[in-house]
């Protein structure tokens, strides 16, 4: 498992008597993440979904996407929606590893005045694009991004969205998948984290069902960096591209 | 006389947003298959904004959202059964959720075809909006208000905007401002206030053709126009409301307008219980009592 690090500016803030705020510049990288995830303990309700987006999130946000929270509003920036909203406390530790908004808010995760709910709300979290929470909508809006991009001439963004191999039960995404592979929407990706935990599995692998609506695919282990990043940049020509990565099994 | 075709609600939309769409770089229109004819044009004009996303209404709204989420201006339509009803939780989550706006067109809601029965009437689609905040709701009841309202509603910034297109229409359009109530009629001091709403305005003339009543016209029901309500009282507080849509659906908004004073309503409209016949529009009005005669009863009743 690689380790990297990353530069941010994070506007820390103490608050107390005579409340005082510091500016620290510190690197976050991997390492720091489980750290950053124990900082939101108290609901454990949610804990082993949040594991396993970790590393898929982490390859996304550190050597893939291009969005940072200098031009977090760019309408060229890549887009990354989290639809699998249960379970965000990876999703958030990322961002703030990233400097989309101070580590200490962290601390308030599901607090009533936090930004950070156990499912994120775009108009609350910086760097969120999508609210999620209820299953199966954030491909649907991830196909109509890529085409509100592709409409305006803005055709370098990558859209990506994040489903879990249980989430994949609603038809909702099966609507899209059909949809954006029979119009070639190639800046369209999905990343499905599959611990296998849909109840009824998926026959033949859930690559299948993108393949078989003329999706490029790749199926690797998401636990695996340098196999996910191979995956996130491999080209796709013309195609809708749709990325499982496995990790362990949910119930295993 | 010479016969000429007069466009039909839905046609007036096929040539409004026609225009809107080539003047208009933000507009997007997304589609379920129902409409995608008219639109051929527009669609080879402007391929990138005119979406047919095939009988997939839940992709219809989450598209919507995605547009609008990258700054255009979607437009989404089709039967307002597929429109509100199937995709309730999209428009829930996929707009309001996400704060963006999108201008919702729809057509046949709640008795424009009979002959297809329940599985094509929607009589509950402005109630089921009332339970969402921020939306706008427009009920035309001519091809020229629906003209009217659409420019309005798309021009209307990120707002969510609700358009209900019908194949029941009056004679001819009203000088309608969108947001507000007109009065029609005028009665005198002790009139009571009927509220026609869209397609209801000319059976509600007829009715009340030899009654002492103020009848006012609403083309926008959402927000109700609480105080274009009040300004048409006389001395006595008594309102019926004629909606073409499910009977009391504005009923809690007459109420809040009328709060001050001691008041009543009668609210008049689509039946909750299924009505398990075919048959024609006229017939499917005068069931429901919403035929002039039927009207007339109540109203001369209610406001005796």
């Amino acid at each position: 498992m690689t380790s990297v690090t990353s530069t941010t500016s994070v506007t820390g803030r103490t608050s107390g008597p005579g409340t005082t705020i510091r500016t620290a510049d510190r690197r976050y990288g991997y390492d720091d993440l489980s750290d950053l995830i124990a900082l939101m303990a108290g609901d454990e309700k949610h804990s082993p979904a949040a594991h396993s987006t970790l590393d898929a999130l982490w390859v996304l946000y550190d050597r893939v996407l291009d969005v940072h929270p200098a031009a977090a509003d760019a309408p060229d920036r890549d887009r990354f929606l989290l639809s699998k909203g249960h379970g965000p406390m990876a999703y958030y530790a990322v961002l703030a590893a990233k400097g989309f908004f101070p580590v200490e808010l962290l601390h308030s995760f599901g607090a009533y005045d936090s930004p950070l709910g156990h499912h994120p709300d775009r108009l609350l979290v910086p760097g969120a694009e999508i609210g999620s929470g209820s299953l199966g909508h954030g491909l649907p809006l991830a196909v109509g991004t890529a085409l509100g991009l592709r409409a305006q001439g803005l055709d370098g963004p990558a859209v990506w969205v994040l489903i879990g191999d249980a989430e994949f039960d609603e038809g909702s995404n099966h609507e899209a998948v059909a949809f954006a592979g029979a119009v070639g929407l190639e800046r369209l990706h999905v990343l499905v984290i599959d611990n296998s935990s849909a109840t009824h599995g998926w026959s033949g692998g859930i690559a299948a069902r993108f393949a078989g609506e003329g999706w490029a695919t790749a199926t690797v282990d998401g636990r695996d960096h340098e196999q996910l990043h191979r995956a996130f940049t491999a080209p796709h020509p013309g195609r809708p591209y749709a990325v499982v990565a496995r990790t362990e099994p949910k119930h295993g | 006389m010479q016969s000429v075709h007069e466009a039909t609600m839905r046609e007036q939309f096929g040539a409004t947003v026609t225009e809107l769409l080539e003047r208009d770089p933000r507009t997007a229109l997304v589609l379920a298959d129902i409409g995608v004819a008219q639109f051929a044009g527009a669609a080879r004009a402007h391929p990138d904004r005119v979406v047919n996303v095939g009988i997939r209404e839940q992709l219809l709204i989450g598209v919507a959202g995605g547009l609008a989420l990258t700054g255009l201006r979607p437009i989404a339509h089709t039967f307002a059964s597929f429109l509100v009803e199937r995709p309730f939780e999209q428009l829930k989550l996929d707009l309001v959720h996400q704060g963006v706006g999108a201008v919702l067109v729809s057509a046949a809601g709640s008795y424009d075809w009979p002959a297809g029965g329940r599985t094509h009437m929607s009589p509950g689609d402005v109630a089921l909006l009332d339970t969402l905040p921020g939306w706008h709701v427009h009920v035309p009841g001519h091809p020229a208000e629906a003209d009217l309202l659409l420019r309005h509603a798309v021009a209307a910034d990120d707002t969510l905007q609700y358009v209900r297109l019908s194949e029941h229409r009056n004679a001819g359009p009203q000088p309608v401002a969108p947001g507000e109530f007109l009065t029609v009629r005028r009665g005198s001091h002790l009139a009571g206030v009927v509220l026609a709403v869209g397609p209801m305005l000319d059976a509600v003339l007829a009715a009340t053709e030899t009654l002492d009543v103020t009848v006012l016209y609403a083309a926008t029901v959402r927000p109700f126009d609480e105080a274009g309500l009040r300004a048409a009282l006389g001395e006595r507080a008594d309102v019926v409301l004629v909606e073409p849509y499910l009977a009391g659906t504005s009923e809690r908004a007459a109420h809040r307008a009328l709060a001050h004073l001691p008041h009543r309503v009668l609210s008049l409209g689509v039946p909750l219980a299924e009505h398990r016949h075919y048959g024609s529009i006229p017939e499917h009005l005068a069931a429901y009592g919403l035929d002039a005669a039927g009207l007339h009863a109540r109203i001369a009743e209610h406001l005796r």
